[in-house]
């Protein structure tokens, strides 16, 4: 398959981009943080989503979905970059909607996916346990009890955590002499469920839940000892090339507003884009995108035609974007001067959502360390 | 014939002087002309296959599939050709592209000079028209393998009173002319792949002139886009069959399955996820061309990174290889093949146009600086 978007895909993209420009601009995530918002982001605004087909792209049609593919979501996921615009997109309609198409039994699908893609069901995914991703290592537990499974545990960066209705928990159960991971579908409102609201820098949303006795029945399995491992592997890779696909499309509207500006400041009677300091700087960023962007539409191919083979690249993929939206932002900063530094101005929003992404599901260190062990070294 | 290590050795120039270093390098050539395939895509009444782009991938994929040797490589190939094909009149192409296609003439590009480096545009090698022919005087610098070549294209200045790009133009001429002289330039590599040039009243007829009189810097641009890519294509691993980190675990060995010395590990598995990416950036912007989509300038992203990766990847590899990968001579460095590459790569960042030039291009064309 070639390496550039189709018709329909940019199609798509250009739709996104014409509806978050108009609907959900800055000023939108502006407005929810200085109005102090409970949920953190618009319920209006994601039934919008829900009606554009964007909360089911990865529902299959049956269920009720767009059914669209993996460079469809990052098409989104990408012009929610440009915007930053908060919404249970990423956690429900990315990375749950994925554990429950590749997880569920016929029935949980039946009841769930339709719900998601409707815009009615906010689902999320709690995979973290400490400040760093490492889903090795998962120990909160799950304890059959009779015809009840037992949680007891944290977990921390739950995205959305605390709006969502629906908590995909990974958690351990003791398979006889082993331990192994296993996914679980809890109500938020179960007793002994306890969701904390996270401030991230960010103005996205995130929390810390804990567990403690949380009964669940024994259908709320959603992967079992045999297949959690391999769930929660597609679902985390297919957040973090969602994830990925947003530092692109942060990392272009970064690039674009800086390099506006470097053709229309001035300084000593110049304008800023004619010193080669600038200009060198500025022509070594666009290569480092430009590198990133083929490398993260690889991984979303790779999603669509094969599925389980997709980790090298989506590691690729997100250490590469993580890496490029952090040069590209803080030479946006730098770049803008002082300006730069200002809350009014937009350009700091963008730094603090690329270190919070950068930090999403693995950060660049921890995705060339899985390369590096994928390849054997 | 199968490719062994991708050393200079396994290369076939071709050419009047060319000794074939085994009969299987002389057969495996023979048998690609006979087919085309030796330019694959070029058409068929110019000695080509005659094959599609796509078809034209499709082969070099079950080649590479193969261990498939290249059956000949010469700039010939990869760089006059493309220009006579869309520049050169039918009576030239029809005298070079089938020469080139066969392997009979052997090519080098006279581009720099000693005062025309970056500046190439500034160039000095005269060319005086004086009725059916030119006389050229002047020098060149940099010339990839005179000593070996057949014959030269060369840019040259008609017309000393126009701006700098508007005087050039671009001709083609035999080095057995008489007035032509090379002399070879040993590099830090101990190796002599460049040669300066002399040329002393050369007469050269006019009909070698490809394209208008003083209409040069138009050819010599597309061949440097060219030859852009071609370096940019260094960054890829050239042939390679050893993962870098492979080739650490040997020198450094390894603890709980992971290399040894873990700075190292993390260096070579950030560069693997560069180069990755970057081999996907080069498929990229071949489907955009292919869509007529990409930007022409792109080019000069592909030699900027390609050229910067290149020289990393060869970093690494010394840092892997330890002091064994610092021998100089002797079958068992294959007379220093890492370190000589080492320095070879040096100058990625500086043939085909400086890093700091392709910035320049990036920021005028791509991103529309201002002044630049």
């Amino acid at each position: 398959m070639p390496l550039i978007l189709t018709e329909e895909q940019t199609m798509l993209r250009d739709n996104a981009r014409g509806f978050l420009g108009k609907n959900a601009p800055i000023a939108h995530l502006r407005a929810l943080r200085d109005g102090h918002d409970r949920d953190g982001f618009s319920r209006e605004l994601w039934k919008e989503f829900a009606k554009l087909g964007w909360s089911g792209i990865l529902v299959p049609q049956e269920y009720d979905g767009t059914g669209l593919g993996h460079v469809e979501a990052g098409v989104i996921m990408e012009e929610l970059g440009h915007t930053l615009t908060p919404s249970p997109y990423l956690a429900t309609a990315v990375v749950a909607a994925t554990a429950i198409v590749h997880g569920g039994n016929e029935q949980q699908k039946k009841v769930l996916l339709p719900r998601i893609a409707k815009g009615e069901l906010i689902a999320t995914l709690a995979v973290d346990e400490s400040a760093k991703h490492r889903p090795e290592k998962i120990a909160l537990s799950a304890e059959r009890k009779g015809n009840e499974i037992v949680l007891n545990g944290a977990k921390t960066f739950v995205i959305d955590g605390h709006v969502a209705d629906l908590i995909i928990v990974a958690a351990q159960t003791q398979n006889g002499a082993e331990k192994r991971l296993v996914l679980l579908l809890v109500e938020s409102d179960r007793p002994g469920l306890h969701v904390e609201r996270i401030a991230t820098v960010d103005i996205h949303n995130a929390a810390r839940v804990t567990f403690e006795n949380v009964k669940v029945k024994a259908d709320a399995m959603l992967a079992d000892v045999d297949t959690g491992g391999q769930v929660l592997e597609g679902a985390l890779n297919v957040g973090r090339a969602g994830v990925a696909a947003e530092l692109v499309g942060l990392s272009d509207e970064v690039f674009n507003r800086t390099v506006t500006y470097l053709r229309e400041r001035k300084q000593f009677g110049k304008l800023i884009g004619e010193f080669q300091a600038l200009q060198h700087r500025a022509a070594h960023l666009y290569s480092e995108l430009e590198v990133s962007r083929s490398a993260v539409l690889k991984a979303l191919q790779t999603l669509d035609e094969s599925f389980e083979n997709a980790s090298a690249i989506v590691s690729i993929a997100k250490a590469r974007a993580g890496v490029s939206a952090t040069l590209a932002a803080q030479e946006g900063v730098q770049m803008h001067g002082g300006i730069g530094m200002t809350d009014e101005f937009d350009i700091g929003f963008y730094m603090k959502r690329a270190r919070v992404l950068q930090e999403l599901f693995g950060d660049a260190n921890y995705h060339a360390d899985r390369l590096a062990r994928l390849n054997n070294y | 014939m199968r490719r062994s290590g991708g050393a200079d050795e396994d290369i076939c120039w071709g050419g009047r002087k060319w000794v074939f270093q085994t009969d299987a390098q002389r057969l495996w050539l023979k048998r690609m002309v006979e087919k085309g395939w030796t330019v694959p895509e070029w058409p068929r009444e110019y000695g080509g296959g005659g094959l599609s782009r796509d078809e034209g991938k499709i082969l070099r994929a079950e080649m590479r599939a193969l261990g498939c040797r290249s059956p000949l490589d010469s700039f010939g190939i990869w760089m006059l050709g493309p220009a006579l094909l869309k520049y050169g009149n039918e009576e030239q192409k029809r005298e070079h592209l089938p020469k080139i296609a066969r392997g009979e003439i052997r090519w080098c590009q006279g581009y720099s000079e000693p005062g025309s480096g970056s500046d190439l545009a500034s160039l000095q090698t005269r060319a005086e028209l004086k009725g059916d022919h030119f006389v050229v005087n002047g020098q060149k610098i940099w010339t990839s393998y005179a000593d070996k070549a057949d014959w030269i294209f060369c840019l040259v200045r008609t017309d000393p009173n126009a701006a700098k790009h508007e005087g050039i133009s671009f001709v083609l001429f035999d080095m057995e002319s008489p007035g032509v002289s090379t002399q070879p330039i040993t590099l830090i590599s101990g190796k002599s792949p460049f040669c300066q040039t002399f040329f002393d009243d050369v007469i050269v007829p006019k009909q070698n002139l490809v394209g208008p009189l003083n209409r040069g810097w138009e050819i010599a641009k597309y061949l440097l886009t060219h030859e852009r890519e071609m370096i940019g294509g260094m960054g890829m691993n050239g042939g390679r069959s050893r993962s870098m980190g492979e080739v650490a675990a040997e020198t450094v060995g390894k603890e709980n399955g992971m290399l040894a010395d873990s700075v190292l590990r993390a260096q070579i598995a950030l560069f693997e996820i560069d180069a990755r990416a970057f081999g996907l950036t080069l498929d990229r912007l071949g489907d955009m061309a292919k869509a007529g989509t990409a930007h022409p300038a792109v080019s000069s992203v592909l030699k900027y990174y390609g050229a910067e990766l290149n020289k990393r990847r060869q970093e690494l590899l010394v840092t892997a290889g330890g002091s064994d990968a610092l021998e100089w001579e002797g079958p068992r460095s294959h007379d220093g093949f890492t370190v000589r590459a080492w320095l070879r790569s040096k100058a990625n960042s500086i043939e085909g146009g400086t890093s700091e030039v392709q910035l320049n291009i990036i920021a005028k064309r791509l991103l529309n600086l201002p002044g630049a």
